[in-house]
């Protein structure tokens, strides 16, 4: 008997390693530095809440080694679960409505022992669901299929919406289109979607709720009502303007350390960053983020299977919203949403998801057969 | 890191160009970003650092103490007092006459307070707070910060008061603050002086605290500090401690200005009591008076109105500017000018018939009285008219208008308050010029006996009192003896400089003077004077008000109140070494010989041998070192 546990570890351990050895390393290196510069940035920001920063360091131990279990999951096990987490999440985004917590006037949340928040798993669980769907499909995908993925998406996008969350559901929403995007829809349709989500824009605005056109307005003109509405953007663009060149230097920054900067060290956690390291340490945060996006989508370009691929290539979609929509709303070129700027802005949950993200793809990259040359 | 294409089967090559594209789209996306970071951070990096500067930092002004002022005793009759007020900042208040009447349920608010309010409000920006109550007592901070939370825009802030401690004693010298009006504030732009009053409240109105005031205003301290978004002060960046006003000291007597003060009880009239040696004022007397804490906490509209109003016109300083005839006491300025321009001598004698005629013209002695052989010594004791209208004719117009002119009658004196009248010394040029008409004959015989075109304030009445029993030396006139800076203790003497020096002729001098001690003695006012120890040299005056027609009488008993004549009287005293010299003047009092001279007597009383009848201590000059009540005490 402890022979054969003693062999069953060692076989285990020696995958391990033997993935560990497989995996793209360049990737798991940028989403370390990206990680470590995210840190340094959130010392600073957390100064007067140090309770944050040693809950950041917790939050990072158990992504990484989320990120480490996960690496170790054949993507066949993923391909397996799939639908039954996208069922699950979409049981539990209905439960949510039923009987969620409900603050500031968003029913978001979910109590099951802990308090979760289902539409976060949504956004891994979407893209993975079409995925296999397209996977199961793959040798005779249609027109039909890609109507069927659309209308599979809308599912827990409506459900989302309901709560109100348009942030999440955006992120789920492109996430999900990035899948069928990737899986071949036809490239005028999409031109000809696109077209139409324009013109149809006017009529999306008499659906959204009031607080909703208030921070597309406050995006248009921050200036407009600078202690209210506007007052968050301001103070964050005052933050990265005053920052200039190469920045007011590490924990110098008064904006943030006289608490100007909302949300500093979640959402806001860029313009922290932005003051303190200047427009020189912008350009190399946004070189990490381009080589991350870069490097997710080689990875996809390599995987051996249509699941892997469009597993991959959504992942490196997600990694690449969830950054432009933080830096553009910080900096105020998107409307307020509560995005937080990847590896960096404090969070668990979020953590918790970049890390199985990141996870997904080394195994993707320990797996493929192409990257095996080296 | 590029994307590797070379060994692909046909199935993955749509995906890879896909993946491409939206690489591609990656990138520009990024590079927008990129862009905006530039825009912001470099393009645009100065003015959110202004911004961001802003933000942080936030100045505080603090008021150096306003000087005190103390008088030649040391008695302090202008201080200051920290005190609680309730404040309103209107703009962040909905309704601010709902929050006033919900105020007044917690803490007494009186009619007078909203009025007081109201007008501050006019003064005041809507973000600056304004004070509704004052003086808050403990019991009533108390109560107010338990309910504050109903009253968004109320706070109660520790306020600098000033308190004149003597009340109406003295306050058309001492004068007052009061909030800084629109006048004020174009003011001190003109002089440059606006950044000294940063989120200063009041300044100096009238008397020594508006003459004196940018030596008792001090200069205001700032304090830079870096501030968190919740306004919590973090630590100082910058800091200049404000420094305060330098203090006072007067040469006013305080016991003898309340003596004097008391005298005139229930009269309108004036006082000015001077050092001749020095030009110091010892007195400085206008009634009646007003009481001078009604104004630095801004005084309120119905007293203010009362004040205003009121026939008896309280705040009109009768001292230095009101202009008045002097009467009789101008005769021993004309019997000096006599003298020395030898129109007439000591020997002279003149019948005094009662009456004098120039031309068709008769002119009267005030009394009707033939008064017989007048000398010149004579005609100051029993103030013959007649004998003036003979002297004031025979030098004529030009010559008494050389003569009195050093003397600054119908001048401003100089005296350190601001606001002095300058009255008028008739001329020939001055009626030419203003009246259009030629000097005549019979102008010149009133100005004699200081009627006629005559009109002079009080202060230079007193103050050519002063340079006569000065033997000519006029000192300038003041009342600030010394400054005195708070912080080092430096003390700065103001100098005693003579303004003018008149040639006198010591033998004219003497026989005036002589003439003049007769007054207190055998003369007009020698009732008021009788066991006097020193020597007095006086003078009555009685000015006509209104001019009587040539024929009828001035009967008092017929003439309103107001057109009664003014009483007046001067005199310096020991006449052979003057310590005190004054002028006083009882408005509508009637004979200067009943109605001022005795108020002159009661100064001469306490100021040369230290007796009054509000019990008072005598003079500080007065007490040799053994018997000082301060000597006593130390030991």
């Amino acid at each position: 008997m402890p022979g054969i546990f003693q062999s069953l570890t060692h076989l285990l351990i020696r995958n391990c390693f033997a993935r560990l050895a497989r995996m793209d390393a360049i990737l798991l290196a940028i989403v370390v530095v990206l990680s470590t510069i995210g840190f340094i940035a959130l010392f600073s920001a957390g100064m007067a809440q140090p309770q944050r920063v040693h809950d950041q360091v917790r939050n990072l131990i158990v992504a990484g080694s989320v990120l480490l279990v996960v690496l170790n999951i054949p993507m066949k096990f993923w391909q397996k679960i799939a639908l039954p987490v996208f069922i699950a999440g979409c049981v539990l985004l209905v439960a949510t409505l039923l009987v969620g917590i409900t603050t500031k006037g968003a029913t978001r949340w979910l109590w099951i022992g802990v308090r979760i928040q289902p539409s976060e798993i949504m956004k891994l669980s979407a893209p993975l669901m079409l995925a296999w769907y397209y996977q199961k499909r793959c040798d005779s995908i249609c027109i039909w299929d890609h109507v069927l993925a659309c209308i599979l998406l809308l599912i827990p996008v409506g459900l989302i919406l309901k709560q109100p969350d348009l942030g999440t559901s955006l992120l789920v929403v492109i996430a999900g289109l990035s899948v069928i995007y990737f899986a071949g829809l036809n490239k005028r349709i999409i031109i000809g979607a696109i077209l139409a989500f324009l013109a149809s824009l006017p009529i999306l605005w008499t659906f959204l709720h009031e607080y909703q056109r208030q921070r597309v307005m406050t995006l248009l003109d921050p200036t407009q009502d600078p202690l209210g509405k506007g007052f968050h953007i301001n103070q964050a663009l005052i933050a990265i303007g005053s920052g200039g060149f190469s920045g007011k230097g590490w924990m110098e920054g008064t904006q943030a350390h006289l608490n100007f900067i909302p949300e500093k060290t979640s959402d806001f956690l860029f313009a922290v960053y932005s003051e303190e390291f200047g427009f020189v340490g912008n350009l190399i945060l946004l070189g990490l983020f381009l080589a991350l996006i870069g490097r997710s989508f080689y990875i996809a370009g390599n995987a051996n299977t249509l699941f892997e691929r469009l597993t991959a290539g959504a992942i490196g979609t997600i990694f690449f919203t969830y950054t432009f929509v933080n830096m553009g709303m910080v900096s105020g070129i998107l409307p307020v949403v509560g995005v937080p700027l990847p590896f960096m802005s404090y969070g668990g949950t979020a953590l918790l998801i970049l890390g199985t993200c990141t996870g997904i793809l080394l195994s993707i990259s320990a797996e493929s057969k192409k990257l095996q040359r080296y | 890191m590029s994307l590797d294409f070379k060994d692909d089967d046909k199935d993955v090559r749509p995906f890879k160009m896909r993946l491409l594209f939206l690489f591609g789209i990656v990138c520009v996306l990024f590079t927008l970003l990129a862009a905006r970071f530039a825009w912001l951070q470099i393009i645009n990096q100065g003015a959110y650092l202004e911004k961001a500067e802003r933000n942080r930092t936030v100045t505080v002004t603090t008021q150096g103490a306003r000087g005190l002022i103390f008088d030649r005793n040391g008695e302090l009759i202008a201080k200051n007092r920290v005190a609680y007020s309730l404040e309103i900042t209107p703009d962040q208040v909905k309704n601010v006459n709902k929050t006033i009447d919900a105020l007044a349920t917690v803490i007494p608010i009186t009619s007078a307070d909203r009025r007081r309010f109201r007008r501050l409000r006019e003064n005041f920006h809507r973000y600056t707070s304004i004070p509704i109550r004052q003086n808050l007592t403990d019991q009533e901070v108390a109560t107010f910060i338990g309910q504050s939370w109903r009253f968004p825009g109320v706070d109660i802030n520790q306020r600098e008061y000033r308190v004149y401690p003597a009340g109406s004693t003295g306050a058309h010298f001492l004068g007052y603050i009061g909030s800084i009006s629109q006048n004020d504030l174009k003011r001190l732009q003109k002089e440059g002086k606006l950044n000294d009053y940063d989120g200063e409240r009041v300044i100096g109105k009238v008397g020594i605290e508006r003459s004196y005031e940018p030596v008792l205003h001090g200069r205001p301290g700032y304090e830079t500090l870096e501030v968190t978004a919740a306004g919590r002060a973090v630590r100082t960046l910058d800091y200049l401690p404000a420094r305060p006003g330098k203090n006072l000291q007067l040469s006013i007597d305080m016991n003898l200005q309340r003596i004097t003060e008391n005298a005139l009880k229930g009269k309108q009239g004036a006082v000015i009591a001077i050092e001749p040696g020095t030009g110091e004022i010892l007195a400085f007397v206008s009634v009646p008076t007003y009481d001078p804490n009604l104004f630095p906490g801004g005084i309120d509209p119905v007293s203010w109105n009362e004040l205003n109003t009121s026939p008896s016109k309280p705040l009109l300083n009768r001292a230095m500017r009101g202009i008045y005839p002097i009467g009789s006491t101008y005769k021993p300025f004309m019997a000096l000018a006599g003298l020395e321009t030898g129109a007439t001598s000591a020997n002279y004698t003149l019948n005094d018939t009662g009456s004098f005629k120039v031309g068709n013209h008769t002119f009267r002695d005030m009394a009707r009285i033939p008064k017989g052989q007048v000398n010149l010594r004579r005609s100051l004791a029993i103030s013959s008219d007649v004998y003036y209208y003979w002297l004031a004719t025979k030098m004529g117009i030009d010559t008494i208008y050389d003569f009195m002119k050093p003397w600054r009658f119908g001048q401003k004196t100089g005296i350190d308050l601001i606001g002095e009248q300058s009255g008028l010394l008739p001329s020939r040029a001055w009626k030419e010029s203003r009246l259009k008409t030629p000097w005549y004959m019979g102008d010149t015989p009133s100005i004699g006996i200081g009627q006629g075109y005559n009109s002079f304030t009080l202060l230079q009445l007193a103050n050519a009192t002063a340079t006569l029993a000065n033997r000519g030396v006029m000192m300038t006139p003041h009342l600030v003896r010394t400054t005195i800076d708070p912080t080092t203790s430096e003390t700065s003497a103001v100098q005693n400089k003579p303004a003018e020096v008149i040639p006198l002729k010591k033998a004219n001098i003497n026989l005036v003077t002589q003439g003049m001690v007769d007054v207190t003695k055998i003369g007009t006012a020698r009732r008021s004077f009788t066991n006097f120890p020193f020597d007095v040299a006086g003078k009555t005056g009685t000015a006509q008000v209104v001019s009587i027609a040539q024929d009828s009488r001035y009967d008092a008993s017929k003439v309103a109140r107001r057109h009664h004549d003014h009483a007046l009287f001067i005199a310096f005293a020991p006449a052979k070494a003057p310590k005190i010299a004054v002028a006083v003047l009882v408005e509508n009092g009637g004979f200067g010989a009943a109605a001022a001279a005795p108020i002159a007597r009661t100064m001469m009383d306490y100021w040369l041998t230290g007796k009054n009848s509000l019990g008072l201590p005598p003079p500080a000059y007065l007490r040799t070192a053994a018997d000082s009540p301060k000597s006593a005490s130390k030991r």
